[in-house]
């Protein structure tokens, strides 16, 4: 690779870095108390993508220290990904029959 | 696969992650966005096995799904069991171990690394190990607060100050001698050292502020994954780590303004603030207890009930009985509201999720804002197993671990009633003057016990 392709490179990255910042900040910017929880942990499993890194390097390591480290981290990455998001899904399953009772409380009162 | 085709099934995922946060910051479409994540998340995993080694079956392919299937089967049911009460700790812990797979990741890439490694890249490596180590000893000891297997107060000990600051430029130094040297047992000592700060950075905060440093962790992580991204050159992680880094840095911005704390004064109070030790004395002064039947005659006459629910409430499961009791008592013509404290429990928005779960109309649930001014106007305040969140320490002692926190104003009406387990102080560890008035009764016992009898006096009356 020539030395101005890999600048060029670099550079994408960077770009997609600070844009992602971008992202990051207005996507969250309003959200009430009540979703804190739900939301972080959502954020939590989206981490858990870190799978893929985790995949990419189980497959070029070599050495037995390399494959044990390397499996070991598939294992935590996909407790992190599979687990935050049922995780989140149960939280959020709670939510859902606040709704529902809405229209059934009507009665209540 | 050719590269083309990953980057732009990548970018699809990516989208799903940016959907997914979208959706999450909406009552409506939360749930709807967590699948969205999730599917993104699948999608990743999926087409890497298609890429990682030009389309054949990947080196170890039967170990990683092996290991994937064990990361399954042992997250899966960790994910469905846990109880309520517990799922913040599960949080905490679920991002421990991605900081833990995130440094693992850096650690093994480190070791592959060539000669030809450009520094920007053993930099962005020896970052991932440092903040994911960090973010995973930090979350372990969250942990450990959170599910009471130690001390849930500031831990603070005789010149904690200077040994994390020596901690941190341990980690800076062995840090530049990882990049300059290029050695593994400059990396090693790094790591530990890492791992010595998470555990340092998270011992002196107070139990009330853990949600908060749990948060931060989170967007550490994020990053991390966003640093590995860029050392393994691929996109998808670096937007899906800078995405959780971003949108974890505000939420914990948002989190602490909830809390009414800065956050420089939530990580660094316990270091600032003297060490709270008059909280060990056991308080002899007396305190009013009634029964169930006193309560229930106080409930009884009352016009307007307020209920606030804490930490107990969750504890004993008891958000189906006292919504029993409320609209028992809305029956009887008694106006009930709940107050809820926006950091009840111990993670932002617990309460709301324990209520609805027992289906308690979304009206009732009024926020701290709404419910403080309606204070003086109402008969009876039950307060179910909560402590810090009506602590009037808050407002009245400078320097103790809660101060400047909101609270509910519970003293300003007629009468309270406590219904605790013990005279034990809060999850902050501080003593309740509320306790001691004269408008406050003590009904002791374990928070469901003590609505059934409620209840069941109630009834005959």
């Amino acid at each position: 690779m020539m030395a101005s392709e890999l600048m060029s490179n670099e550079l994408a990255l960077l770009a997609i870095f600070i844009l992602s910042i971008f992202v990051g900040f207005e996507v969250v910017s309003k959200v009430s108390t009540t979703l804190h929880t739900p939301l972080m942990s959502g954020a939590n499993a989206i981490h858990g993508v870190i799978l893929v890194g985790a995949i990419v390097v189980a497959d070029h390591a070599k050495t037995t220290l390399e494959i044990t480290l390397a499996i070991a981290a598939v294992v935590l990455a996909t407790i992190n990904m599979v687990g935050g998001f049922v995780v989140t899904d149960r939280m959020l399953q709670m939510f859902k029959g606040k709704s529902k009772s809405k229209k059934e409380s009507g009665d209540d009162k | 696969m050719s590269r083309d085709l990953y980057d732009l099934i990548g970018l699809l995922a990516a989208v799903c992650f940016i959907l997914a946060l979208k959706g999450l910051s909406s009552p409506k479409s939360a749930r709807r966005g967590n699948l969205i994540g999730a599917l993104g998340a699948t999608i990743a995993t999926v087409i890497v096995f298609f890429y990682a080694n030009n389309g054949q079956a990947l080196n170890n392919q039967t170990l990683i799904l092996a290991a994937i299937a064990f990361g399954v089967v042992v997250g899966v049911p960790a994910a469905r069991k846990v109880q309520m009460t517990q799922m913040p700790q599960l949080v905490a812990l679920f991002n421990g171990v991605g900081g833990g797979a995130a440094a693992l990741v850096a650690i093994v890439e480190y070791l592959k690394l060539g000669e030809s490694a450009s520094t920007a890249v053993v930099v962005a490596t020896v970052f991932t190990v440092i903040v994911g180590c960090i973010s995973f000893s930090g979350s372990i000891v969250t942990f450990l607060k959170l599910q009471e297997l130690m001390t849930t107060r500031p831990v603070v000990f005789p010149f904690g100050r200077q040994i994390i600051v020596l901690t941190l430029i341990g980690v800076v130094v062995s840090g530049g001698w990882v990049i300059n040297s290029g050695s593994t047992t400059a990396l090693l000592i790094n790591g530990l050292l890492s791992l010595l700060f998470g555990v340092l950075f998270v011992l002196p905060v107070g139990g009330a502020d853990v949600p908060i440093v749990i948060s931060l962790l989170n967007a550490f992580t994020g990053l991390t994954v966003a640093a590995s991204g860029y050392v393994l050159e691929t996109t998808l992680l670096i937007v899906a780590g800078t995405l959780v880094g971003a949108s974890g840095t505000i939420l914990t911005r948002l989190m602490a303004e909830a809390m009414g704390r800065s956050l420089f004064g939530t990580l660094f109070g316990a270091f600032t603030a003297k060490a709270s030790s008059d909280t060990n004395q056991v308080d002899t002064r007396p305190v009013k207890s009634g029964s169930a039947e006193d309560v229930a005659i106080l409930l009884n006459y009352a016009q307007r009930a307020v209920i606030v629910p804490g930490f107990g409430l969750a504890v004993a499961q008891a958000q189906h009985t006292v919504r029993e009791l409320a609209d028992l008592l809305a029956a009887k013509g008694v106006e009930v509201a709940y107050g809820i404290h926006p950091v009840a429990g111990r993670m932002p928005g617990h309460m709301n999720v324990l209520l609805a779960e027992a289906n308690v109309p979304y009206e009732q649930l009024v926020e701290m804002e709404e419910i403080n001014p309606t204070f003086p106007q109402t008969d009876v305040v039950l307060v179910v197993g909560a402590n810090d969140v009506v602590n009037p320490a808050a407002k009245t002692t400078p320097g103790c671990p809660i101060y400047g926190m909101p609270i509910l104003d519970v003293a300003l009406a007629a009468n309270v009633v406590f219904l605790k387990r013990s005279m034990r102080p809060g999850f902050a560890g501080i003593e309740n003057e509320l306790l001691y008035e004269p408008k406050t009764t003590l009904l002791f016992g374990d928070a469901k016990d003590s609505l059934t009898k409620v209840v069941g006096a109630l009834k005959k009356l």
